[in-house]
């Protein structure tokens, strides 16, 4: 089978950011918040600082490292949690059609009129900022492209052949739901959800960089870059690196998001085999 | 036969419903199958043969519903069953098989968990059990290696492959009716054969009855111990399947076994041309009075355009819907 390089790479980068988040405590140089010294204030990249030092001296090599932790969690967590909610509402309401339809396109129109980054500061300003209030934020506010995407499938799906067998070999329509549509539905939903997860890292920087993600001193990339702002001329690493992170993450996941599609096709599946 | 016959339907008539008016898309059916009875349902596209198939596993949806009548399940009325209780017949006593093996089966699962999931649905069985009995079912339709071929997805499976797979989906529980519809149109003509062959024996080993619903007269009498013809919605006639090709009785049955090709008809009468029925069948919501097939009807006369024959019973068995019926 030939490998393609989006799944590769995009692969690779995401596996990277997950091994890095992992790792931290065992790849830091140091803590990425106790070790602050101010002998080592803003340090520009060095042997010794692989990415430089912030104005309270604290190693942005590390701090980048436990950062990965914040946004990968925010990513995938409330990721999921928007992918259940758009299945379960955009499924059902496809598939049973009628009043519950209705409900839920309205829902959804009512998402999509909203930006959605406007509704989670919303949120989190009712929550209060933190990592859960970051999760249940993101996590309830982008779910209305998935249930779009779910509902269309589902819609077509319900008049294939197999769909109506299924009805006529007597399965119930939870049955018919799980193990007739969501199968041949999964491979736009989870295209869609690891470009989402890339959004959500997004957002996270964005939420954190307006001071509402994760309270500092712990890091986030958001929030380093938040506190970055003031010394982009002067110390300009402080910004590149987490940035790059960001970048580089959400790169990655929108590369395997396309990768997967291609291998989720199941006739694509049996030509490599 | 003792007891009730297995399905009996009487005087079902099926409603469509366009939302400013009600038509019937099929009246007066009434016909009975035994256990382990053959019975096709012959007639052309439109004729209301599907949606009377639909009917008995209770799947009319809108805007198609029951507008009258009577069907019984060994003597107990199921028309008015509950959802789920109509769910627990469905793939459990009564399955049926379609037209397209290409589009019935979920192409992202391997077929044996689609036979599996049968077990599971209906006779509770864990799924390593009925992963088992699956194997079995492949084997049972001849396919070839079949703890291999459990594995397989449709796509990787010949369209008769996909039609036995069918065949062991819907004869997994093991029926007491089959309902074909249309089992082998979309196949070669010897792979139908073999289907065709398959599915008899099968269901006379087990004893299943077999509903088959085709347009193919040819097909339907070799298959099935009576034929009931339908046109516009009505049954004109149902008779044992050999007095049906040798005695036709009503007009359009014998417009209709007149038409057939006959191998040889070439060298014996020279060429000619095929026999067809002269007119178009009409369109559902506008039924012509009285028999409905009058327009086209050689033999019409007054009372054909005004009053829907009566049943008229045959001495042969069966009967026809005609006032001048051969």
């Amino acid at each position: 089978m030939k490998l393609r390089a989006n799944l590769v790479i995009g692969g690779a980068l995401f596996v990277l950011a997950i091994f890095v988040g992992l790792l931290a405590p065992w790849l830091a140089h140091t803590d990425p918040v106790m070790d602050a010294n101010l002998m080592n204030a803003e340090e520009p990249p060095s042997w010794t600082w692989w990415f430089g030092t912030d104005g309270q001296g604290r190693d942005i090599y590390s701090r980048v490292l436990y950062g990965a932790r914040v946004s990968l969690t925010v990513g995938i967590v409330s990721q999921l949690i928007n992918s259940v909610i758009g299945v379960g509402l955009g499924l059902s309401a496809g598939y049973w059609g009628g009043w519950w339809d209705d409900v839920v396109n309205a829902l959804t129109n009512l998402m999509l009129a909203i930006p959605s980054l406007i509704f989670a500061l919303a949120i989190m300003a009712v929550l209060g900022p933190g990592l859960t209030s970051l999760l249940i934020a993101l996590g309830l506010t982008n779910w209305s492209f998935t249930c779009r995407i779910a509902r269309a499938s589902a819609l077509s799906l319900k008049s294939q052949g197999y769909v109506q067998a299924a009805t006529v070999l007597g399965y119930g329509d939870l049955r018919i739901m799980i193990t007739q549509l969501l199968p041949n539905m999964l491979g736009p939903i989870i295209v869609i959800g690891t470009l989402g997860m890339g959004s959500a890292v997004l957002s996270e920087a964005a939420l954190s960089f307006l001071g509402l993600g994760v309270r500092p001193p712990y890091p986030s990339w958001g929030s380093m870059l938040s506190e970055a702002r003031d010394q982009i001329t002067t110390a300009p690493w402080l910004s590149v690196f987490p940035g790059l992170a960001i970048f580089l993450t959400v790169l990655g996941l929108n590369l395997l998001g396309d990768g997967l599609r291609d291998i989720l096709d199941p006739q694509s599946r049996s030509r490599r085999t | 036969m003792t007891g009730p016959p297995l399905i009996e339907v009487e005087d079902l008539r099926i409603d469509l419903d366009d939302g400013t008016r009600r038509v019937a898309a099929a009246e007066g059916i009434s016909f009975r199958i035994d256990r382990g009875e053959t019975f096709g349902l012959v007639g052309e596209s439109g004729c209301g043969k599907s949606i009377t198939a639909l009917a008995l596993i209770g799947l009319l949806r809108q805007p198609l519903s029951i507008g009258g009548g009577v069907i019984r399940f060994e003597g107990q009325e199921i028309q008015h069953l509950s959802a789920a209780r109509q769910r627990e017949l469905r793939g459990n006593r009564i399955a049926m098989i379609f037209q397209e093996p290409m589009t019935a089966l979920n192409p992202v699962s391997p077929v044996g968990r689609q036979i599996a999931e049968m077990f599971v649905l209906h006779k509770g069985k864990s799924w390593r059990e009925a992963n088992q009995l699956a194997v079995e079912a492949l084997a049972s339709v001849r396919v070839p290696a079949p703890e291999r071929r459990v594995k397989d997805y449709p796509h990787q499976l010949s369209g008769g492959m996909r039609q036995r797979v069918m065949i062991a989906i819907a004869l997994a529980c093991g029926p007491d009716l089959l309902i074909a519809d249309e089992p082998t149109t979309a196949l070669d003509v010897t792979v139908q054969a073999e289907i065709i062959e398959l599915m008899r024996n099968l269901c006379a080993e087990r004893g299943t009855a077999i509903l088959m619903i085709s347009h193919d007269l040819g097909l339907v009498a070799n298959v099935c111990r009576r034929v009931a013809v339908m046109y516009a919605g009505r049954i004109v006639e149902e008779r044992g399947s050999a007095d049906i090709f040798r005695a036709p009785s009503h007009p359009y049955t014998q417009g209709l076994v007149a038409s057939l090709p006959r191998l040889g008809s070439r060298a014996a009468l020279g060429r000619t041309r095929l026999k067809e029925i002269a007119g178009v069948v009409p369109a559902i919501t506008n039924f012509p009075d009285g028999c409905r097939f009058n327009p086209r009807c050689a033999q019409a006369t007054d009372i054909c355009r005004v009053v829907a024959p009566p049943t008229d019973s045959l001495e042969a068995g069966g009967f026809v819907r005609c006032y001048h019926h051969a």
